[in-house]
């Protein structure tokens, strides 16, 4: 663990999620997030990496979960199981899978949206940001969301999340369904972001390689644990993490599923 | 011609009223997706409290006016506060269960506080508010109506378009999800609109009772047909419930004079289900934009 630097800004301390009283996805999952860092969390589907974003978000509740252990700080003040609204207005604003638009909004509107933890204040200024990071949304700014592109959307959604100044912005897999490129700009501007706003991010990513670029620090969770945590040059080099996440197999070449065996075994990080 | 011309202009007007009413309605049905079974009791509560503040209180007809919207207002913010809010997150049957369980109670009051006999507003429009329309005489009641009825949309369009509050009651309609995650106070957005549907019902309640007298009965029945309205309109159109509020009084009042009274409550229903046999999300229902 890092303790140097800024401070923690963000603590997970060894919290369980269970969904609907029954089903567990988080199994003691801790975590630390140093101010003005990008973390990025890897892993492969299901291992509940966005649980734990819902987690600290707050948005675990309406889908019927809980945090049932543990607990989860941020800035010195515990929030595990606080609403949405509450933990939105501390400043975590988190950005949901799959690009969610307000669809029937235009893309203007949509941006205003994300003033709602502050709406009494100007947000002029914030609008010009935001078309000064995206300016693919300049032209479209008075069509609907839903005709809008791939691409187009997710700059909107992370666009509206920057409009509520978030002190800690969860990114969850914003490169999902995009063209490369396109997915290359995502992440630049992500790094711009972080540079110049001095946001902390945490990324949750499938695309491990250009998580990796960019963030500073990283872990890898397995079925609701974390199994490996480090610098991300440093996960970056790792045989393992090389393995299974960037597909490249210790002897440089790809691996086949031929060696399906090894896998398993070498699967067994704890 | 004069005929239809009167008819047309009593359909539009009284159409108007059931539009703006079943405004009301989409907007609790698109931030909730609760259907509201005591929107009927909510213009009876706003006509009777109009006519406790022109007899009873011997309030000016203006300031009347405007305590009823506010009162109406408080009424709807209260109902989401204290029976709706509750239930957030149990199963949407029981909130609509809940809203039978409202009516009855409303209902049940007024009945207790005011029987069901006619009641009628003492007259208060000034007789020079009728307009002559070539050999049509627009009746003062209908002037007004039409009048409160279209200030009342500009505003509501301007409140959707231009306020903060109306965006977000509008991206919570859309994506509550997503409004969840930016910070939208959902919550609040529920008993805005529970508010302002409360506010719009009992405005229509009153022109409705200055048109039609007041019974109790007569009025809830009236704001039921909030249902073929929105159904004709598509239920998750605000738009659409203002122009199938103006079709199905038209249709009421050419009925009633071209062809019975008795079948007014009848034909309405009939063009409705021939409607819906060729457009089954209704005329202006929103087929989902599938773009992700």
């Amino acid at each position: 663990m890092t303790e140097n630097g800024n401070g923690i800004f963000l603590q997970l301390n060894n919290i369980s999620v269970v969904y609907s009283d029954v089903i567990q996805v988080l199994k003691g999952v801790s975590l630390s997030v140093e101010k003005h860092r990008i973390v990025s969390l890897l892993g492969s589907n299901g291992a509940g990496k966005t649980t734990t974003l819902k987690a600290v978000s707050g948005l675990l509740k309406p889908e019927n979960g809980k945090v049932t252990d543990g607990s989860i700080s941020f800035d010195g003040a515990a929030i595990q199981n606080s609403s949405p609204e509450q933990i939105t207005r501390k400043g975590i604003i988190q950005v949901l899978e799959g690009r969610q638009p307000f669809k029937y909004l235009t893309i203007e509107e949509n941006l205003k949206v994300g003033t709602a933890t502050r709406w009494t204040r100007p947000y002029k200024k914030d609008l010009d940001m935001v078309y000064d990071y995206f300016p693919a949304l300049t032209k479209r700014r008075k069509s609907l969301a839903g005709y809008c592109s791939g691409g187009e959307l997710q700059m909107l959604v992370m666009g509206r999340a920057l409009m509520a100044h978030p002190r800690l912005l969860l990114l969850d897999e914003p490169s999902l369904g995009l063209a490369p490129l396109v997915v290359r700009e995502i992440f630049r501007i992500i790094k711009r972001i972080n540079e110049e706003q001095g946001t902390t991010i945490i990324l949750v990513e499938q695309n491990a390689n250009m998580a990796l670029q960019i963030a500073h620090y990283g872990y890898v969770m397995e079925n609701g644990k974390v199994v490996m945590e480090g610098e991300a040059h440093a996960l970056k080099e790792n045989p393992d993490v090389k393995e299974f996440y960037l597909g490249v197999s210790a002897g440089g070449k790809t691996r086949t599923y031929k060696d399906i065996k090894s896998y398993r075994r070498r699967k067994r990080w704890l | 011609m004069d005929f239809f011309i009167q008819l047309l202009v009593n359909g539009l007007s009284i159409g108007l009223l059931y539009g703006l009413s079943a405004m009301g309605f989409v907007m609790i049905f698109k931030s909730s997706s609760v259907l509201n079974f005591a929107h009927g009791e909510l213009l009876a509560m706003g006509a009777f409290l109009f006519l406790v503040l022109t007899t009873w209180a011997g309030l000016p007809i203006y300031l009347a006016f405007l305590v009823t919207l506010a009162g109406s207002f408080v009424l709807g913010f209260a109902v989401e506060r204290l029976f709706l809010r509750p239930l957030i997150g149990e199963s949407l049957i029981f909130v609509i269960m809940l809203t039978v369980g409202l009516a009855s109670i409303f209902k049940g009051l007024l009945l207790f506080f005011f029987g069901g006999n006619l009641h009628t507003y003492p007259e208060f429009l000034p007789a020079g508010l009728g307009v002559q329309l070539g050999n049509v005489f627009v009746p003062p009641v209908y002037v007004a109506s039409s009048f409160i009825g279209i200030v009342f949309l500009v505003l509501f369009g301007l409140f959707f378009k231009f306020s903060p509050q109306g965006i977000f009651m509008r991206s919570v309609a859309d994506n509550q999800t997503a409004a969840l995650s930016l910070g939208v106070h959902v919550k609040k957005v529920f008993a805005l609109s529970w508010a302002i549907a409360a506010m719009v019902a009992g405005m229509s309640g009153i022109v409705l009772g200055v048109i039609n007298g007041i019974n109790v009965h007569e009025i809830s029945a009236i704001g039921l047909k909030v249902f073929p309205v929105v159904i004709l309109g598509g239920l998750d159109s605000i738009g659409g419930a203002i122009i199938g509020g103006i079709i199905i009084g038209l249709l009421e009042t050419f009925t009633c004079g071209y062809i019975s009274p008795s079948l007014r409550d009848v034909v309405p229903y009939a063009v409705l289900v021939c409607i819906l046999l060729v457009k089954p999300y209704g005329l202006f229902g929103l087929v989902d934009i599938e773009r992700v």
